[in-house]
């Protein structure tokens, strides 16, 4: 087993919902908390792919804002190498930021408009002190445009002049210019159409085999979870609830939420498998049900899912957060 | 009832005058609905598909207009009708779904003032008739409580609610063809599924046609009868949903398809087209896909290729062109 790049304990973020003070005087209302991630914990190995589905609302783009340390975190740890990762400043902290990077959505919002694609692309590089002279700048610039299969020449338009695809492209050239191992990828292809994600996630696979790269992947599309990720974590609520290799996590998922969720997933190869119904919605997450969160919409839920949360077992591919699953266990061994 | 079919498509074309130039957004495209059928239009962001349903439906923003072909439903033609002709239709005969339900709902009216509006709008019944036959839709959309919930405000519905209500309001008025424009893309995966299932529940009891105008070829797998495969505002393919999806004939379709991320296969790579699709104003000569294509031959790039017959479907492809002359495969 290859050594541990990034380990997240026990993170945990709230953010304040409360009205005005002044309200809550007059109304006798006390404050009120949303949790949009509540004590997740997983470790990402160097060269692995790991990846985060949920739906709107499961916390997923909360967690890697706190991984890249762009929101600090209400409780728990983010170890990065060993080290942890803070908001502050600080030599160190400078050092490690050049080691981790991040991809966002929308390639339409995460590049200055009106800047030049080489000085978009350059940033990095000069903020990390990463070269001595311009020369060697323009030649870096001009490497990484090619490694993401645009020309050298493109440096000098803006973004305007690219289709979403090659913004994408340009957004990757940047995530690469400081030499990171490790890159954040939150939802990077979801502003996309297929056949231009087809071309972006072919991409991100090469450049993870060429340059060794360990990527964090979130999205909320689990077909492209399973074409890309070596291991996956499902979150509900803020809470993980299943955490297992891949291949597994299709084949036999043992939370019922992720049956649920590869229940959804349109039948686009026609095969007619079996599938259940989906059951209810995601509640409010300021006030979550008791017991298991996830107890009003599962199919298997039983007394004790309404009044105790369970925590996480081990299973045959991982762990997941569910009695049933814990009951299975038993059963078999 | 008469042998037309329920909506016919001919040769539309829909164009934007830009810069002195005229760019063509719909190029030609001629398809028939039957009563009942589900048509998926399927393609990517600029393919015209949207531009499409909102012809039909006569909802072209100006300057874009329609400069060519036709279309009529059950034989008459509609879209040279008057706009006062053209609201008779629009919402009573043709209903619509728009993909953001936050924005087809006006957030100063109650559920019940909305739904009641358009009973009342179309069909001759009294305010109180009107406000049960709205609260037995909002029970067949699957909203929960629907007498207490039809006096609430669009915000109090969650976004999978409210694109329920938005389903209300298009059947309404038994509409006989419902649009449904990316129904279901602001959605998560699991609201999704429940949302095609009402869609395709509630048309399948009235005898409602429906075109979905989508770009997720996993919807229309689920839903479609048959589906239109658009690039660059033509028609690429058009044919029955399983033998479009499982054995694509045009280029195009048959990247598309191997494109998309599959829960079941286990390849390392995706197949990936080369390029991007073509800007409006820079449409290449011939067939439109050609610089893409990866089976191109010199006729390609002269000669466009326009819907040809071939088997159990449609497809404009120069490739098939000889082979319907012999017996269809």
């Amino acid at each position: 087993m290859s050594e541990t790049l990034l380990e997240v304990r026990d993170l945990t973020r709230t953010f304040d919902m409360s009205k005005p003070w002044l309200n809550r005087v007059l109304e006798r209302d006390g404050k009120r908390f949303l949790r949009a991630v509540d004590h997740v914990s997983f470790t990402i190995r160097k060269g692995e792919t790991f990846a985060l589905v949920g739906e709107s609302g499961s916390g997923k783009s909360t967690i890697a804002k706190m991984v890249v340390g762009l929101l600090p975190s209400s409780s728990g740890e983010i170890l990065f190498d060993g080290a942890p990762i803070g908001t502050g400043a600080g030599s160190s902290m400078r050092a490690m930021r050049s080691r981790f990077q991040m991809i966002f959505q929308s390639p339409f919002a995460s590049l200055n408009p009106r800047w030049k694609v080489r000085d978009i692309v350059a940033e990095p590089i000069i903020a990390f002190d990463m070269v001595q002279n311009r020369q060697a700048q323009a030649a870096r610039v001009a490497e990484l445009l090619e490694l993401v299969g645009l020309t050298a020449s493109d440096g000098s338009k803006y973004p305007h002049e690219f289709s979403g695809g090659q913004r994408q492209r340009i957004a990757i050239a940047r995530a690469l210019s400081s030499n990171p191992e490790f890159i954040v990828c939150d939802e990077p292809t979801s502003a996309l159409d297929v056949s231009v994600q087809a071309q972006i996630l072919n991409l991100m696979r090469d450049l993870q085999d060429e340059l060794g790269l360990t990527y964090l992947f979130i999205s909320h599309d689990l077909s492209v979870v399973r074409h890309m990720a070596n291991r996956i974590g499902v979150l509900y609520l803020g809470a993980l609830v299943e955490n297992a290799q891949a291949r597994g996590l299709f084949e036999d998922p043992q939370h019922p939420y992720t049956q649920m969720l590869l229940d959804a997933v349109p039948d686009v190869d026609m095969t007619n498998r079996e599938r259940e119904e989906v059951i209810g919605e995601i509640p409010n997450p300021i006030s979550p049900p008791d017991g298991c969160v996830f107890h009003p919409r599962c199919v298997k839920a039983f007394d004790r899912c309404r009044v105790e949360a369970p925590v996480m077992v081990a299973t045959q591919y991982g762990e997941a957060k569910c009695f049933a699953a814990e009951n299975v266990r038993k059963a078999g061994t | 009832m008469s042998d037309h079919p329920l909506l016919s498509v001919k040769n539309l074309t829909v164009q934007f005058p830009s810069r002195g130039a005229m760019l063509t957004a719909v190029d030609n495209v001629s398809f028939d609905l039957a009563r009942g059928e589900v048509l998926g239009l399927v393609g990517e962001s600029g393919a015209g598909k949207s531009m499409t349903g909102a012809a039909i439906i006569g909802l072209i923003e100006p300057p874009g207009r329609i400069t060519g072909g036709s279309i009529s439903l059950e034989g008459k033609r509609i879209d040279n009708l008057s706009s006062a002709d053209m609201r008779q239709i629009r919402g009573r005969r043709i209903g619509m779904v728009f993909q953001d339900p936050l924005t087809s709902l006006n957030p100063l009216f109650t559920i019940a003032e909305q739904l009641v509006e358009t009973i009342r709008v179309h069909l001759p019944v009294s305010a109180k008739e009107a406000r049960e036959r709205a609260i037995g839709l909002l029970n067949e959309v699957g909203i929960p409580a629907a007498s207490q919930r039809i006096d609430d405000y669009p915000h109090q519905f969650s976004g999978g609610m409210r694109q329920r209500v938005v389903i209300a309001l298009a059947l309404a008025a038994e509409p006989e063809l419902v649009i449904a424009d990316e129904p279901t893309t602001a959605l998560d995966v699991s609201v999704q599924a429940q949302i095609i299932d009402v869609l395709k529940k509630l048309c399948a009891e009235r005898n409602a046609s429906v075109i979905l105008i989508t770009h997720d070829m996993g919807v229309i797998a689920e839903t479609a009868d048959r589906v239109a495969v658009m690039y660059a505002g033509r028609l690429a393919e058009i044919g029955p949903v399983r033998s479009v999806i499982k054995d694509a004939l045009h280029p195009y379709t048959k990247g598309l398809m191997g494109s998309i991320p599959s829960l079941t296969s286990t390849d390392d790579r995706l197949v990936q087209i080369p390029g991007s699709m073509p800007r409006l104003n820079n449409i290449p000569e011939g067939c439109a896909f050609n610089p893409r294509c990866n089976q191109v031959f010199a006729r390609c790039t002269k000669e466009r290729p326009e819907l040809m017959h071939y088997g159990n479907r449609n497809v404009s492809c120069w490739l098939y062109d000889e082979a319907t002359t012999e017996a269809p495969a």
